[in-house]
């Protein structure tokens, strides 16, 4: 199931949504797990010189329940988001929440050190911090 | 419109400016009013904010986050700080007595239809 975050109500998100998609049909080589724009949940993803930093927006879910596994360089979260239960008789007006199951994946860079990743969340966020190994931390060579 | 309605309306205006993502809702009605569920995740409760003024229904919300010093974005889907949402009410709600939840992200608003609107089954009288 597709999750779009941003809703043609707004004209100047759909603007966006399409430009986003236009780019995206354009690329010659996109990644072997498509494009997955607007899935659930959205995903940040940053670097620094000592970390990956992997953020999730996955809010409403119970962080027991969610599945962090790094397994040969990629990183999957996987788990399941319940559907509100309205009640009985209840006229459905907007639908856009996701519900059910979901797992993205990440590729991460061959430095991480995953056994040292630790994860948080906070929001409706989980984020994921994975170090990256010292040996191949940038690091000044004096010239003698 | 006095000094302050003034300085109020300006940032009001200046905020609807700023672009903002919009976020997924579910709206459910049954007999006895509306309740939403609105997804803003990465908000934390204080910046979280609940506007009814008339009929307009506004709901916005500030992405607040610890990012590690000097980290470079490589992937962004939410690309933009801010929520905003907004929805035009009608008259048989009840906005004096809105029920707000946050928890995990997600936004539970219950508005109840004014109590004398409560739905009155009518009998068809057959001559």
């Amino acid at each position: 199931m597709r999750y779009r975050s941003l809703f043609p109500r707004d004209l100047f998100a759909e603007l966006d949504r399409l430009q986003r998609q236009a780019q995206q049909s354009l690329d010659a080589t996109p990644s072997i797990r498509g494009w997955n724009y607007g899935a659930y949940p959205a995903m940040n993803v940053g670097t620094t010189p000592k970390s990956v930093e992997v953020y999730a927006f996955a809010p409403g879910v119970d962080p027991a329940a969610v599945e962090v596994q790094i397994e040969k360089g990629v990183l999957t979260i996987a788990g399941e988001r319940k559907p509100v239960a309205p009640e009985e008789k209840a006229a459905v007006h907007i639908d856009e929440r996701f519900a059910g199951r979901f797992r993205r994946v990440v590729t991460l860079p061959d430095d991480v050190d995953a056994n040292a990743a630790a994860a948080r969340y906070r929001d409706g966020v989980l984020h994921i911090s994975i170090p990256r190994r010292e040996a191949v931390q940038p690091r000044r060579i004096a010239i003698e | 419109m006095s000094e302050q309605d003034k300085a109020v309306a300006r940032s009001a205006e200046t905020r609807a400016d700023e672009a903002a993502l919009t976020p997924a809702v579910d709206v459910f009605e049954d007999a006895g009013g509306i309740t939403v569920y609105a997804d803003l995740p990465g908000v934390p409760k204080d910046k979280l904010q609940l506007q009814i003024e008339a009929e307009t229904l506004t709901i916005e919300g500030e992405i607040v986050q610890e990012l590690p010093e000097g980290m470079e974005a490589t992937h962004a889907e939410i690309a933009l700080p801010r929520y905003r949402r907004v929805f035009t009410l009608s008259k048989e709600l009840d906005t004096e007595k809105v029920v707000a939840r946050f928890d995990k992200g997600v936004l539970e608003l219950r508005i109840p239809k004014a109590a004398h609107l409560q739905p009155r089954r009518i009998e068809v009288q057959v001559e």
